[in-house]
């Protein structure tokens, strides 16, 4: 009983820490170690860190099964939408060169590289989470 | 720089996008996700026939992810051999997407229909992703992306037995990638590069050095796994049994052949026929191996008491014929070896599905439980006996026409033993077709045949399972008598591979 | 008559120890009885072979490939091992997560995950 207040308090205070961690390491990737599926397995963590601590209710109370199916379909949408965005533009996929060429911003190719990054970060999170969620309880309800 | 120039990437991009597109289908009403699968699977199959069209009349197509020139980015390469394994893929899948849907309403739990036809393109997207790549770590991404998908797919079956077939399956098969990422990485650390075509240029040099021969090792160990060649084929028939009928369809047609293709690019491409013959003389190994391969699978095949596992030791089996015709590596040889990667596609790809098409009128697959079943099922039997002539190889059908070349082959290669293997092969293969022929024709009918409620008395079976069945088993007819179509493309694809691009 | 040895040894310590790590998975992946046990097994083999990649990335000397302000003629460490591990781990990762779960699944219709007894469950099917 005492040690389900420790890990509880302790969870609660650190929870947020590892979201921002993850959210650094995610943006990071493209000037220093880290990049998509470091910082999506990180974030992951904390909400596996709140299943241990509280249970897989509280964790499905704030991204049920539905909620997870979208997030990574959102995630592969966004790296398929720029990859994609790129053939508009007259290049290869994923060629970020010409869209920089084409509108003139600078640093753009490093913009467009962290938007495919989280992309792939906000996937990567979202399976971790389902694989603990499928392999915790009984999977609950599915579509 | 039009449409026509980035087609190659949509490939692979393409399943992707119909994965999801399934998804969001079936979120919206399930019954919406099998129109949108059939028609994914059309045009992909469309691509790919276009693609093979492109590649026999302009020469090979080259493609850079990123734009980034290899050795710094991953390119997409289409030659002929690719235009045709691409092309034989596509096909087997658009039959299996038709066949698919009432098998599969029968032998899978109703809310899990959106997640297999979601696996099914993910599988899709592994293989060509494997068929096309010139990068030969993208090759073993690929390779692990269609094996994950295959694993989860033989484990969707209600029979209780699939999910230690899967296990099985999952262990032997890491344990392959495992040893085709260390051949790679020992390829890296003598090259320094990861493009296959650099690859055969700067291995040159170095044919002596241990590395390059230990490289060379585990990238056969690892596919030969993976193609289930003889020895290390242990995974196969439960894999095969246990899964449900469109799967097996598929994965027996499609997936050891991806591994025999990528098998065949390294040893002819990566490692240039010099080296394989030469310097590190593995071709007589292979020989051998795939001598007791034909001989073994077929024996085993004739002591089995269920169909599909009858049918799973006989690809055992047709695999050593593939792998025959690398072993000899002479152009006629090759060119038979190719012709049969199509011909066996199409034999068993026929055959799996009457297999298939039994279990979903009779809920049966044991060879005892079958008898006179050609009252009831003329059609299927019919089919099966045509598919089954051609992996005889009786004249004219395609089967006579690879395993007439391979005769060929290793006649001009003075291998004289190994052609009567290759005959001694086709012997026992009348042998167990000739099972199934006489309990279904020939043995007295079951007065309590187990009929399912769902069909009638007079009826065979949906056409949505015929159709694709008499399909391929005509196929394998029709291109047996116009082989000159399909050697105009597996000519130059012999050719490419021997004359070492 | 030992030195040659040492030297062999010594000087290629990382290959020696990514070939002694896959032995040990291959060994855990064979002769444990427990199927989760065989995958863990897998697991160690699957990082053997990690660590004989990142081994040859090393360059004496250099630093990390992260991009200092005097650029590239600073030496760094071979930055393309690493990537390819990462993908590597991914896939790793996701068939550990297939594997357990197609190991609850045999365990809830088994009722074991010992292989023998596995095996005498079917049988008596």
């Amino acid at each position: 009983m005492k040690e389900n207040v420790v890990i509880r308090t302790v969870t609660r205070i650190l929870v947020p820490f590892i979201q921002v961690f993850g959210l650094y390491v995610i943006v990071h990737g493209a000037a220093g170690a880290g990049g998509g599926f470091q910082g999506g397995v990180a974030f992951a963590a904390s909400f596996i860190l709140i299943m241990i601590a509280f249970g897989a209710a509280e964790v499905r109370r704030r991204i049920d099964n539905r909620g997870i199916m979208c997030y990574s379909v959102i995630g592969i949408c966004i790296y398929c939408g720029i990859g994609l965005l790129c053939l508009l533009y007259a290049g290869n996929f994923l060629e970020l060169n010409v869209i920089e060429a084409a509108l003139g911003i600078p640093h753009l190719h490093g913009i467009l590289i962290d938007i495919v990054e989280a992309g792939i970060g906000i996937t990567v999170m979202a399976v971790m989470i389902s694989i603990i969620y499928d392999m915790a309880d009984d999977g609950g309800e599915s579509s | 720089m039009t449409l026509i120039d980035q087609l190659p990437i949509f490939l692979i991009i393409f399943p992707v996008l119909a994965a999801l597109l399934i998804l969001a289908a079936g979120w919206y009403d399930r019954r919406f996700c099998y129109p949108v699968f059939l028609l994914t699977v059309l045009f992909q199959f469309l691509l790919s026939v276009f693609f093979l069209f492109m590649v026999m009349h302009g020469g090979e197509i080259r493609y850079y992810v990123g734009g980034w020139r290899p050795p710094l980015g991953i390119e997409l390469v289409i030659d002929a051999f690719s235009g045709f394994v691409l092309a034989t893929i596509m096909l087997l899948a658009l039959a299996t997407a038709i066949y698919a849907k009432k098998s599969i309403d029968l032998e899978i739990p109703h809310e899990k229909t959106v997640s297999f036809y979601v696996l099914f393109q993910l599988l899709i997207i592994g293989l060509v992703g494997m068929t096309v790549t010139g990068d030969v770590f993208n090759l073993y991404v690929f390779l692990e992306i269609s094996s994950i998908a295959a694993y989860v797919l033989i484990a969707s079956s209600r029979r209780s037995f699939s999910y230690v077939a899967a296990f099985n399956y999952l262990v032997l098969g890491s344990l392959a990638a495992g040893f085709i990422l260390l051949g790679i990485g020992n390829l890296y650390v003598v090259t320094g590069t990861l493009n296959m075509g650099e690859l055969a240029v700067f291995l040159l040099e170095s044919y002596h050095l241990a590395t390059v021969h230990s490289a060379f090792l585990l990238l056969i160990i690892g596919f030969s796994i993976k193609a289930a060649f003889f020895p290390l084929h242990l995974w196969l028939p439960d894999a095969y049994t246990e899964a449900p009928s469109a799967v097996t369809v598929l994965i027996s047609t499609v997936m050891a052949k991806v591994s025999v293709y990528a098998l065949i690019r390294f040893l002819f491409s990566v490692f240039t026929p010099s080296y394989i013959i030469e310097t590190f003389p593995v071709t007589e190994c292979i020989l051998i191996i795939s001598a007791i391969a034909i001989i073994a699978g077929a024996v085993l095949a004739i002591a089995q008491g269920d169909l599909k596992r009858l049918l799973a030791y006989s690809s055992v089996s047709q695999i050593g014929y593939i792998m025959f015709g690398i072993g000899v590596a002479n152009q006629i040889a090759l060119e038979g070896g190719l012709l049969h990667i199509l011909g066996h596609a199409l034999m068993k790809g026929c055959l799996f599905m009457v297999a298939g098409l039994i279990i979903y009128r009779m809920g049966t697959s044991k060879l005892s439980d079958m008898k006179g079943i050609s009252q009831t099922m003329p059609i299927s039997c019919a089919a099966f006996a045509l598919a089954g002539a051609s992996m005889i190889g009786i004249p004219p059908t395609i089967g006579f026409i690879s395993k007439y070349y391979l005769v060929l082959g290793a006649f001009e290669a003075g291998l004289w033993i190994y052609a009567a293997v290759l005959l001694a092969g086709s012997l026992l293969a009348v042998c167990y077709i000739w099972r199934f022929i006489e309990i279904a024709y020939f043995a007295g009918a079951h007065d309590d045949h187990r009929v399912d409620n769902r069909s009638t008395g007079s009826r065979e079976g949906p056409v949505s399972m015929l159709a694709p069945m008499l399909f391929l088993a005509l196929l394998c007819l029709i291109l047996g008598f116009y082989v000159e179509m399909v050697m105009e493309v597996i000519g130059p694809a012999a050719d490419l591979l021997l004359g070492g691009a | 008559m030992i030195d040659p040895f040492f030297e062999a040894f010594f000087s290629r310590y990382n290959y020696w120890m990514a070939i002694i790590l896959m032995l040990i998975g291959l060994y855990a992946l064979i002769a444990k009885q427990n199927l989760v046990k065989k995958i863990i097994g897998l697991n160690i083999f699957q990082t053997a072979i990690f660590l004989f990649y990142i081994s040859i990335a090393e360059v004496s000397g250099g630093t990390a490939p992260i991009y200092l302000p005097e650029g590239p003629e600073a030496l760094y460490v071979n930055p393309l091992p690493h990537v390819l591990i990462l993908t590597a781990i991914v896939v790793g990762v996701s068939i550990t997560a297939v594997a357990l779960s197609l190991i609850i699944k045999i365990y809830e219709e088994y009722g074991t995950i010992d292989q023998d007894d596995l095996m005498k469950v079917v049988r008596g099917r």
